[in-house]
């Protein structure tokens, strides 16, 4: 056993395995590029939701949210908030609109960013956009 | 030390356990802001607070596999570093910039900063763990390709080892994927895409093979079994790392818009993770089993197992836990995920840090091994990070799943912050493990300062193995 599993065999392994799943890997990224525009919600994105989508990043909400599942696990999931709030993006303006400056005494909240009503707009847009990709179906509920 | 151009490591080691002590400090804060929503707000958000715990991770551990590669690749290689001028210069430009990010996060709201930094020229700002500044992603980027490129041309020009090279295909891949931290769609899902080709294919990666190859110089250098056998476990372990953990990264993508084939690969490559995992275990203890000495510096192997142990708990066996995507489904985004995050981070890259500092800070000082009591405080720091850090872990994991069953499986799911309210007494278990933490981290640091001796009686068990590595 010990000579045929040789140092040389465990190399080709090693180089051989990795370049196989690293062509294995770049066929499926095709793949899913074919597959992604039925499922991606690309019809939803406009200028606005890209102006919204780089409000979320330029205000880092993803240091306490979380969006699809990833991101900090401080505050609540977002990628489902429009169906929480009711489909509404004036309810998610008016939360953004409503964060006290200086907090809630003892609890959690989210910082005031003093949008404008172009931004508020841009970012719930985004949201909404969000919250029509195909994500088998997850989070389990609308809680998030 | 056999070659002088090794002591340049020093900088950086010194250097990575400074940042890893800004890194647990916020740690403690934003445990506590778990359980004290307000703490420090508004001046320090939890955001930034979490931005800069997670970052100090990232910039240090580089730090760490920097300064082991410049310790380790001389003397694999048996030649002096091909520049120890450049590898000096850039420790100060990756100091200077890495000091300077963390920085402005604290000083400067963020979206201040990103319109001060001209992100809307090329955005790259506001995705975890990716919050740097683009120009101080650039900034990284350089600094990696000129480490690179100086490890790179000694290992060329000197002996191939097994190790060098392993350690050559992780740090260019490191390279290479960071350059996707510069690809930002403004679709969310293809954005998403290609940001795991940075997080996963890194910790999950090419990491691994840096991670495989600091551990096999540590256990070459310490217990003396022949090379020929340590290299054949290292190629078995970096070949199952990749096999499993490139199609793995299709764990990542199982509720983010892609298609639904991934579901299946990702369950199915996720749970072969561990299996790289589950070998350096074996590997470390084989090792350690077989050697043909004692060496004399006791506390260095303890960290090789406790490497080799936890990065199996962490990485392998916490991350199995929610690797299947039926499970998944459930767990996602929960405090499950922090939990196998903390475990694994720890297990896996900082244990691994610390084991090649333990290895090689004493020879850069001029011994084999610390004296006996400088010794045994580093190992009491040891258990105490390590042991801290499994309660963390627990206290995490205990969370995750009441908040799992409350908020995602019962039959009236409630509201994110009516279960986080409920998980309180979770998060402060945790907070006190964490203090516990930064206190093992204040004795391993104390245990620099301890003198005496050298600890070099240790016996030989076969005197002919003792130098012929």
């Amino acid at each position: 056993m010990k000579d045929i599993f040789t140092k040389s065999v465990a190399r080709n392994i090693y180089y051989g395995g990795s370049a196989f799943f690293i062509f294995l890997f770049l066929v499926l990224t095709f793949d899913t590029h074919q597959r992604i525009p039925e499922r991606d919600n690309r019809e939803a994105m406009t200028e606005v939701t890209a102006h919204g989508k780089r409000l979320w990043e330029e205000n880092n909400c993803i240091g306490c949210h979380t969006l699809l599942g990833e991101g900090a696990y401080f505050a609540p999931e977002l990628g489902n908030v429009y169906f929480r709030f009711g489909e509404s993006t004036e309810a998610i303006k008016g939360f953004m609109k409503s964060r006290p400056v200086n907090g809630i005494p003892g609890r959690r909240s989210m910082p005031q960013f003093n949008f404008t009503e172009e931004e508020l707009d841009a970012i719930a847009e985004f949201l909404k956009y969000t919250s029509g990709i195909n994500t088998e179906n997850w989070p389990p509920n609308i809680q998030g | 030390m056999k070659y002088q151009s090794q002591s340049v490591a020093k900088l950086y080691f010194i250097a990575a356990i400074g940042l890893f002590v800004g890194q647990i400090l916020f740690g403690v804060i934003l445990g506590l802001q778990y359980v004290i929503g307000d703490f420090l707000f508004p001046y320090i958000p939890f955001n930034i607070a979490r931005m800069v715990h997670t970052n100090l991770l990232i910039v240090w551990l580089l730090f760490g596999f920097m300064g082991a590669a410049y310790y380790l690749v001389p003397e694999e290689s048996q030649r002096e570093l091909y520049s120890v001028k450049l590898a000096k210069w850039l420790f100060w430009i990756f100091l200077g910039a890495g000091v300077m990010i963390i920085l402005s996060y604290l000083l400067i709201p963020y979206g201040r900063l990103a319109e001060l930094t001209g992100n809307s020229m090329l955005p790259t700002m506001g995705r975890e763990f990716l919050e740097q500044p683009t120009i101080g992603k650039i900034g990284i980027a350089l600094v990696c390709i000129g480490f690179v490129y100086n490890i790179g041309v000694t290992i060329l020009s000197g002996r191939k080892t097994v190790i060098n090279m392993v350690l050559m295909t992780g740090l260019v891949g490191l390279v290479v994927l960071w350059l996707f931290s510069f690809v930002n769609p403004e679709n969310l899902v293809l954005d998403k895409y290609y940001w795991w080709w940075v997080v996963h294919l890194w910790v999950e990666g090419v990491w691994e093979l840096i991670l495989a190859s600091l551990l096999a110089f540590v256990l070459i250098k310490t217990t003396g079994v022949d090379r020929e056998v340590i290299e054949k476990w290292l190629y078995i372990i970096v070949a199952m790392a990749l096999i499993t953990g490139i199609i793995g990264t299709g764990h990542h993508y199982f509720f983010m818009g892609a298609p639904g084939y991934w579901l299946w690969l990702g369950s199915i490559f996720g749970a072969l993770e561990p299996i790289p995992f589950f070998l350096m275990t074996l590997f470390a203890f084989n090792m350690v089993n077989k050697r043909r000495r004692v060496h004399a510096n006791r506390a260095a192997v303890l960290w090789a197992l406790g490497t080799g142990v936890m990065a199996f708990l962490g990485a392998g066996v916490w991350g199995f836990l929610h690797t299947l995507a039926p499970v998944n489904y459930y767990t996602h985004g929960t405090q499950i995920t922090a939990a196998h995050g903390h475990m694994a981070f720890y297990g896996a890259y900082v244990m691994v840090v610390l084991c090649i500092i333990s290895y090689a800070m004493p020879k850069m000082r001029g011994r084999v091994a610390n004296s006996n009591k400088a010794q045994v405080v580093e190992m009491w720091s040891f258990w105490l990070m390590t042991v801290s850090m499994v309660f963390i872990t627990l206290f995490l994991t205990a969370a995750g799943v009441v908040q799992v069953f409350l908020q995602r499986m019962g039959d009236t799911p409630l509201p994110f912050m009516v279960v986080q309210d409920k998980l309180e007494i979770f998060y402060w278990m945790r907070e006190v493990s964490g203090l516990v933490f930064l206190i093992g981290l204040m004795v391993y640091i104390s245990s620099f300062f301890i003198k005496g001796d050298a600890a070099d009686e240790a016996p030989v068990l076969e005197a002919s193995a003792a130098d012929n590595n």
